[in-house]
C-alpha cells in the first residue's frame, strides 16, 4: 500500500506530508514532520503528552490517524507563543516553577490553553478536572493548578 | 572569601540563593524545544525494538534469528551470545550493590528468560514496520518452567529456582540448599530477647506492599552512533550519562574514551533511569549496522521491563513503656528483587528506625529473587516500604497508649551525635524542627468532619554525596558559563546558576547554566540520592572559587600589589585596605575583558568527592475522608515537612516534596503491578496502573525547614526523595483514624477497605 | 491498511461491502488503541466522521433526540436543551476519557465497542434509547441494550453501522441519572456503573422506571426486575432495598484487574441508591415539588 497525500494546516500554515494510513497523527507530526515538542508518554490516549488542538478540540495525537488531519486545522505546542511572546500560561508556567522533568508540559500547556479559551475563570476543581487527562509524576500538580490559575488572571485582564 | 551579612536567625543573606528565576531550560520546555531521548535523529538512522520474552521462566533452547536477516531492510540482530560475558562478582557497598554478570543477563537473555517482557533478541532495520516484521520472523525455542511471580511463591519450600545455585549470602553457616533468597542482612544493638519484658505494652503486626512503578512519563529511548574507528556517540535519556556511558562500555567491550555520552533532556527518573537497559543493545546494532540506531520502549514494555520498586512483606514489633518510651524494636523484612538479587532491602531495615532512639533493636532483612523485572532504586529506595509498616505499629502505640503522634515522636527522637544502625552516624540538626513545624501547622489543628480522619508519619533517608564534576568559564563580555555532569530532572541548572552568582557575586542572569556530555565536564556521578545540589553544587562552587583566586591574582597584577592584598567581593576584586593603594574596583567584567593581557581564558573545573551530606528527615500530616459504602479514600489535605539546609530555589524544593507525596500517595491507594497466574503483568499502561490525576489530590502543602547544613557551602541538606517516605504511612494512619480500621496490606484499594469496613471488627 | 472517510452512508456501506475486514471508525478512541497495541489490524478503515448527517445533534418532532453517530462527548456535553432533558445519558457519555478523549469519543462508538464497562450505554439504556443502523436494506431501529452481544461483540448485521442514537421526549415529572464507581476520581474504566431513568405520576408515586447496570455482567443489563420494584411505590425504604436486592441478583461479574465480583455486587446496590436520589431530585425539581 502505498503512501498517503495529506494536506492539512499545522499552527496556520499548510502543511502536506505522506504518511501510512494507519500511521497516528503523533507519528506523523513527530517522525515525519520532526514537530517533536509533542510527546508520546503511552501511546493509548492516557496520558495526554500528546495534546494537540484539531478544529479546536484537544485529542490525544496518539488517538487520531494521520489521515484524518487531511483539511483539519492542527495546533501544536510549536505554535503555541507568537515568536518571542510567550503565551500567559507557558509564562506562568516557568514563573510557577511548574514543570520539573518539562516532559508532560507541552501536553498540559495545550490543555489548560484550551481551558483558558473556553472558561477564562475556571474553579480549582474545574482546572483539576479538565487537567486530569494529562498525567505528572513530578510535581503532584500543585503549582500546574497555580500557574492556570495565575495564566487565567492575566487571560481575563 | 566572599563576605556575607548575617541575618538576625544566623543565617547568611544571600542575593541569589533563596530567590526564585526562571530556569535557564525553561523557555524550551514550554515551546517544544527541548529535546528528550526520543527527539534526535542523525541522517540514516535505523529504528530498533527488542523482542521479549512472552513467558515469565524459561530455558532458552535456540534463538534462531536467520529467517529475519533475510527480510529487506533488516540491517543487523543481536542476541545475548553478541556481548561479552561478564565476572560474577558484587561490587560496591553494601547497601548498592552490584553484579556485572546480572547486568548484562537483565539487558539482554542468555541461558534463561526470568520475566515476562525479558529481552531475548534486538533488531535493526530501515523503519518500524519492517523493525516489526523481523521481530516476528525470529524463532525462539523455549523451555517452559514453573514461574514464581509473589514473595510467597518464591519463599515456599518447594520453589522453582530462578538460579540453580543461589546459596543466601548473609548466614553462617551458609546453608547447602540453594534457594530464592539471594541474601541476608541483620543488624543489632542492645538486649533485644530479653528486653521486651521491661515494656508495658508490646504491638505486633505483619504488612505488605506490592511493587509499584517509577511512573516517569518518558519512556526509555537512546540514539547510538558507532564510528567506524571504533568511536561511538551516545544520545541518551538518563539520570546519569556517564553511568550510562560506563554501563555500555562494559556490557560493549568499550572503552570509556570510545563513548561520548550526550544527555538528552531527561523525562522524569526517581531512580528508574540511573538503570541501562537500551542503550548496550542500540551500541551493539549501531556497530553491526554502521548506522545510527534509535531505540524507545513503548509504555508496556516500560512496565514488564523496566525496573519498579519492590515488594514488601513485613513484621513489626514495638515494646513501649506507659509513658511512651520505646525500648524494644524488632523489624523482619523480605524484598522482592525481581529477576536479580539486589532490592534495597538493607537501606529498608536501617531506615525505619533511625528516627527514633530505641535501646534495643533487631533489623533482618531479606533479599529475594521471582520472576517479574529486576526492581530499580525508586526515590528513597526501600525505605517507603519499611516506613509503611514502622509507622503503623507506632501509630498503633499511639493510639494504645492514648499519646499524640508528633509528641511521641519528639519524645523518642534520635539525637544528634547518635550512632545510627549500619555504620552511620547521625550529624546534622533539622529533624525536632521539622516536627516541631508539623505540630504547629493550621492542618494540625483543624477540626475533622464525619468519617474523615488524620494520619502523622515520621521517615528517614540517608541521602548521598558522592563524585561530582563542574566547569566554569568567565567569558570577555563578563557573561558566565557553567556546566556539570549532572542531568536536570527538576530544575537543578538554575540551582547551580543561583550558586555560581552567588559565589562569583554577580546577578543570575549573567550565568547560563548547561548539562555537558563526558568529553567536557568532569566525571559526574548520577542525579540520584538527592545529591545534586548538594554535591554537584559544591563542586560548582569549587570551580567558582579557584576562578575567583584567578581574578584575584590577575587584578594583584594590573594593580602590582600581593595577591593577598585583593579581597573579592559583590562580584569586584577590591584592595584588601587603604594601605594597598588607591584602586578602583575591578568588577569580573573589568577582568574578563582584559583577560588577554592578564593569562589568557579565565576559567576551572571543580572535580570531588563531596563529603558532609546530611540525610533527610521528613514528617508527613495527612487528612482523608472516606466513603464508608465504597472504601473510596479522598485526601483533603496534606502537610509535608523536610528540612532543606537552605533552600536554593524554594520552588523547586517545594516541587519534590509536592511530587514525592503524590507518588507516596498513588502507592498508599491505587497503584500495584497486577499479576496473572500464568505470570504476565495484566496492567502495563496508564489505564490500569492508576497514578493518580490531578482531580484526585488537595494543594499538597510544603513546610520547608532550613536548618543549614555547616558541611556546604550555602547550608544545602538533599530534599528529593525523603517526602515520599512518609506518604504512605501517613494515607494508612488517616484511613485508621477515619474508619477504626488498620489497613495491613497496599494500595489500600476501595474493594479492600470496603469489605474491611463491612467486616466490623476493630482497628486496634 | 486502507483508510477512507466517504461522504455518504451509501458510500460508506458500499465499502464495508467491498472489504470483509473493514472496520467502522467513529471517535476512533478505542479503535485506535487496539490497532497501535496489535489487538485489531483491519485491513481497511472506515471513518464516519465526514458524513454530515452524522454530525449533528436534532430534536425530532415529536421532542426526541436524534444524535448522530460522528457526535463526540464534548459536543454533547455543550448542548445545552439535550442535557437539560437527559442530563444522566450526558453526564455518563462525559465520564468516558479524558477532555481530550471527549473531543473524539462518540457515545455511539461506546455502545459498539460493547465493552461491558462503558459508561456511555447504562445512560442511553436507562434513557430509553434506540439506535438507527444502516445496512443495505435501509434503516432500521434497534433497542440500544440489543446492541451488544458479548465482550467486544455486537448483534449488528456484518455491513451493518449504527448512524445515530435515539433518545425519547423526555415525559414530565422524569429524570434520569448514572453514577459509576472508579478508584480514582477520572480515567478508570467503570468498575461498576449504574443508569437509572425515574418518571412520577401526579401523586408523587413512580409511573415509569428504567434501570440499567455496567460492568457487571458480559453485556449492559437492562434491569427490568429492579424497575418493577419501583414502579407503583413511592420510593419507600422498602421498595428502594427490593430494587437494590433485584439489581444484586441481575449481577453476573467476574474479579478482574478493575475489582473483585464481590465487590461490583455490592457497590450496585450502594450506586442505585444514590442514582435513584439523583434522578427522583431531577424530577422533581421540574415541577418544584421538593
Amino acid at each position: 500500500m502505498s503512501k498517503m497525500h495529506i494536506t492539512t494546516s499545522i499552527n496556520g500554515d499548510t502543511t502536506e506530508f505522506l504518511a501510512e494510513a494507519d500511521q497516528t497523527l503523533l507519528s506523523a507530526l513527530r517522525d515525519n514532520l520532526r514537530l517533536t515538542g509533542t510527546k508520546e508518554g503511552c501511546g493509548s490516549g492516557d496520558c495526554g503528552a500528546c495534546s494537540v488542538r484539531v478544529d479546536g478540540r484537544v485529542v490525544c495525537s496518539c488517538l487520531m490517524l494521520a489521515p484524518e488531519a487531511q483539511d483539519r486545522a492542527i495546533e501544536t505546542i510549536e505554535g503555541m507563543a507568537d515568536g518571542d511572546n510567550l503565551h500567559p500560561v507557558q509564562r506562568r508556567f516557568l514563573e510557577e516553577a511548574a514543570l520539573q522533568c518539562g516532559f508532560c508540559t507541552p501536553g498540559f500547556l495545550i490543555a489548560a490553553r484550551d481551558l483558558l479559551d473556553r472558561n477564562p475563570n475556571p474553579t480549582e476543581t474545574e482546572i483539576r478536572f479538565w487537567l486530569a487527562g494529562n498525567l505528572c509524576r513530578c510535581t503532584g500538580y500543585d503549582k500546574i493548578v497555580r500557574a492556570v490559575q495565575k495564566a487565567a488572571e492575566d487571560v481575563r485582564g | 572569601m566572599n563576605e556575607r551579612v548575617k541575618t538576625p536567625e544566623g543565617r547568611p543573606y544571600y542575593k541569589e540563593i533563596g530567590t526564585r528565576p526562571i530556569r535557564p531550560d525553561g523557555v524550551e520546555k514550554v515551546t517544544g524545544s527541548a529535546r528528550f531521548g526520543d527527539d534526535f535523529t542523525l541522517p540514516g538512522t535505523l529504528v530498533g525494538k527488542i523482542l521479549r520474552s512472552p513467558h515469565p521462566h524459561a530455558r532458552l533452547i535456540s534463538v534462531d534469528t536467520s529467517n529475519a536477516k533475510k527480510i529487506a531492510g533488516v540491517k543487523a540482530i543481536v542476541t545475548g551470545s553478541d556481548f561479552p560475558d561478564q565476572p560474577f562478582a558484587y561490587t560496591g557497598p553494601a547497601v548498592l550493590e552490584r553484579n556485572m554478570w546480572h547486568v548484562t543477563r537483565n539487558v539482554i537473555a542468555r541461558e534463561k528468560v526470568l520475566y515476562e517482557g525479558h529481552a531475548v533478541a534486538a533488531v535493526a532495520a530501515v523503519d518500524e514496520k519492517t523493525a516489526s516484521a523481523a521481530l516476528q520472523a525470529i524463532a525462539v525455542e523455549y523451555e517452559i518452567l514453573p514461574h514464581v511471580t509473589t514473595l510467597d511463591e518464591a519463599l515456599a519450600p518447594d520453589a522453582v529456582l530462578l538460579f540453580e545455585d543461589m546459596i543466601t549470602r548473609g548466614v553462617e553457616p551458609a546453608p547447602e540448599k540453594p534457594t530464592n533468597i539471594a541474601r541476608r542482612a541483620n543488624y543489632e544493638k542492645g538486649q533485644i530477647d530479653t528486653a521486651w519484658s521491661s515494656a508495658d505494652l508490646i504491638v505486633e503486626r505483619s504488612y505488605e506492599t506490592k511493587p509499584v512503578h517509577q511512573g516517569y512519563i518518558e519512556p526509555h529511548a537512546c540514539l547510538a552512533h558507532y564510528h567506524p574507528d571504533g568511536q561511538a556517540d551516545l544520545y541518551t535519556s538518563s539520570q546519569g550519562h556517564f553511568q550510562m556511558r560506563a554501563l555500555t562500555a562494559t556490557l560493549t567491550g568499550m572503552r570509556l574514551t570510545d563513548i561520548r555520552a550526550i544527555p538528552a533532556e531527561i523525562g522524569g527518573g526517581f531512580g528508574g533511569k540511573t538503570v541501562v537497559y537500551l542503550e548496550p543493545l542500540a551500541m551493539m546494532l549501531s556497530k553491526m549496522s554502521g548506522f545510527p540506531v534509535r531505540m524507545k520502549m513503548t509504555r508496556s514494555e516500560v512496565f514488564k521491563a523496566s525496573g519498579p520498586a519492590a515488594g514488601t512483606k513485613a513484621r513489626i514489633k514495638l515494646g513501649a513503656k506507659k509513658n511512651g518510651t520505646l525500648v524494644a524494636a524488632e523489624v523482619e523484612m523480605y524484598y522482592e528483587a525481581g529477576a536479580f538479587p539486589g532490592s534495597p532491602f538493607v537501606n529498608g531495615v536501617l531506615c525505619c528506625v533511625a528516627p527514633y532512639t530505641i535501646p534495643n533493636v533487631r533489623l533482618t532483612g531479606w533479599d529475594v529473587v521471582a520472576n517479574r523485572p529486576k526492581v530499580a532504586a525508586y526515590r528513597a529506595p526501600g525505605s517507603p516500604q519499611s516506613n509503611f509498616a514502622f509507622e503503623s505499629t507506632v501509630d498503633i502505640v499511639c493510639k494504645k497508649l492514648g499519646l499524640d503522634p508528633i509528641a511521641f515522636r519528639k519524645m523518642n527522637a534520635v539525637q544528634v551525635g547518635a550512632e545510627l544502625l549500619g555504620g552511620r552516624q547521625l550529624n546534622h540538626e533539622g529533624y525536632l524542627q521539622l516536627l516541631e513545624a508539623t505540630e504547629r501547622h493550621p492542618q494540625y489543628a483543624t477540626e475533622l468532619g464525619p468519617n474523615q480522619g488524620r494520619g502523622f508519619a515520621a521517615g528517614y533517608w540517608p541521602n548521598a554525596g558522592g563524585e561530582s564534576g563542574a566547569t566554569v568559564y568567565v567569558n570577555a563580555d563578563g557573561t558566565v558559563n557553567i556546566a556539570t555532569g549532572s542531568p536536570d530532572i527538576g530544575g537543578s541548572r538554575a540551582s547551580m546558576a543561583q550558586m555560581t552568582a552567588e559565589t562569583l557575586g554577580i546577578s543570575y542572569d549573567r550565568v547560563r547554566s548547561a548539562v555537558n556530555d563526558t568529553t567536557s565536564v568532569p566525571f559526574t556521578h548520577v542525579t540520584g540520592g538527592s545529591r545534586v545540589t548538594f554535591a554537584t553544587g559544591k563542586a560548582v562552587v569549587a570551580a567558582c572559587e579557584t576562578v575567583i583566586a584567578d581574578l584575584r591574582a590577575r587584578a594583584a597584577k594590573i594593580w602590582d600589589v600581593d595577591v593577598d592584598a585583593v579581597d573579592w567581593r559583590e562580584g569586584a576584586a577590591h584592595p584588601s585596605s587603604s594601605n594597598v593603594g588607591d584602586f578602583d574596583p575591578l568588577t569580573l567584567g573589568d577582568l574578563a575583558a582584559r583577560a588577554t593581557e592578564t593569562g589568557g581564558p579565565i576559567g576551572s573545573s571543580g572535580a570531588l568527592n563531596a563529603t558532609g551530606h546530611a540525610p533527610g528527615f521528613s514528617a508527613a500530616l495527612c487528612d482523608v475522608e472516606v466513603d464508608p459504602e465504597t472504601g473510596h479514600v479522598k485526601i483533603i489535605r496534606f502537610t509535608v515537612a523536610q528540612d532543606a539546609g537552605v533552600a536554593i530555589h524554594p520552588s523547586y524544593v517545594e516541587g519534590q516534596m509536592q511530587g514525592a507525596v503524590v507518588q507516596g500517595i498513588g502507592w498508599a491507594l491505587s497503584e500495584e503491578y497486577i499479576y496473572g497466574p500464568d505470570g504476565r503483568l495484566q496492567n502495563h499502561g496508564f489505564l490500569d496502573y492508576r497514578m493518580p490525576v490531578a482531580s484526585d489530590l488537595p494543594m499538597i502543602d510544603p513546610i520547608v525547614v532550613e536548618v543549614p547544613n555547616p558541611d556546604h557551602p550555602f547550608g544545602v541538606k538533599g530534599v528529593a526523595e525523603a517526602g515520599m517516605v512518609t506518604a504512605m504511612a501517613s494515607v494508612a494512619n488517616a484511613v485508621a483514624d477515619a474508619v477504626d480500621r488498620r489497613m495491613t496490606s497496599l494500595p489500600i484499594s476501595p474493594p479492600k477497605l470496603a469489605k474491611e469496613i463491612a467486616a466490623g471488627k476493630a482497628a486496634m | 491498511m486502507q483508510y477512507s472517510a466517504p461522504e455518504t452512508i451509501e458510500s460508506a456501506l458500499k465499502l464495508l461491502e467491498s472489504d470483509d475486514d473493514a472496520r467502522v471508525m467513529a471517535g476512533g478512541t478505542d479503535l485506535i488503541v487496539q490497532m497501535t497495541s496489535g489487538m485489531r489490524s483491519p485491513s481497511h478503515v472506515v471513518d464516519i466522521k465526514r458524513i454530515p448527517e452524522l454530525c449533528g445533534v436534532v430534536q425530532t418532532a415529536d421532542g426526541g433526540w436524534k444524535i448522530g453517530a460522528a457526535v463526540p462527548g464534548a459536543e454533547l456535553n455543550e448542548h445545552v436543551e439535550l442535557k437539560r432533558d437527559w442530563p444522566g445519558f450526558v453526564e455518563a457519555t462525559d465520564l468516558i476519557g479524558s477532555m481530550q478523549v471527549q473531543g473524539r469519543a462518540t457515545p455511539v462508538g461506546n455502545l459498539c465497542n460493547a465493552s461491558p464497562a462503558g459508561d456511555a450505554v447504562p445512560g442511553m439504556v436507562a434513557a430509553g434509547a434506540t439506535v438507527t443502523v444502516a445496512g443495505s436494506n435501509g434503516f432500521r431501529d434497534v433497542a440500544a441494550h440489543d446492541v451488544p452481544a458479548a465482550p467486544g461483540r455486537t448483534n449488528l448485521e456484518k455491513n451493518e453501522f449504527v448512524i445515530a442514537v435515539n433518545l425519547p421526549p423526555k415525559p414530565p415529572n422524569s429524570g434520569d441519572a448514572y453514577l459509576r464507581f472508579i478508584p480514582r476520581t477520572e480515567m478508570d474504566i467503570a468498575v461498576v456503573g449504574t443508569g437509572v431513568f425515574l418518571a412520577f405520576g401526579e401523586s408523587g408515586h413512580v409511573r415509569e422506571a428504567r434501570i440499567a447496570l455496567g460492568a457487571i455482567a458480559p453485556t449492559v443489563v437492562f434491569c427490568t426486575e429492579a424497575a418493577d420494584a419501583l414502579i407503583g411505590s413511592r420510593l419507600e425504604e422498602e421498595a428502594i432495598e427490593a430494587a437494590v436486592l433485584a439489581a444484586r441478583n441481575a449481577c453476573n461479574p467476574i474479579d478482574d484487574k478493575r475489582g473483585t465480583a464481590e465487590f461490583r455486587v455490592h457497590t450496585v446496590g450502594v450506586l442505585i441508591k444514590r442514582s435513584i436520589a439523583i434522578a427522583t431530585q431531577r424530577a422533581k425539581r421540574q415541577v418544584g415539588m421538593d
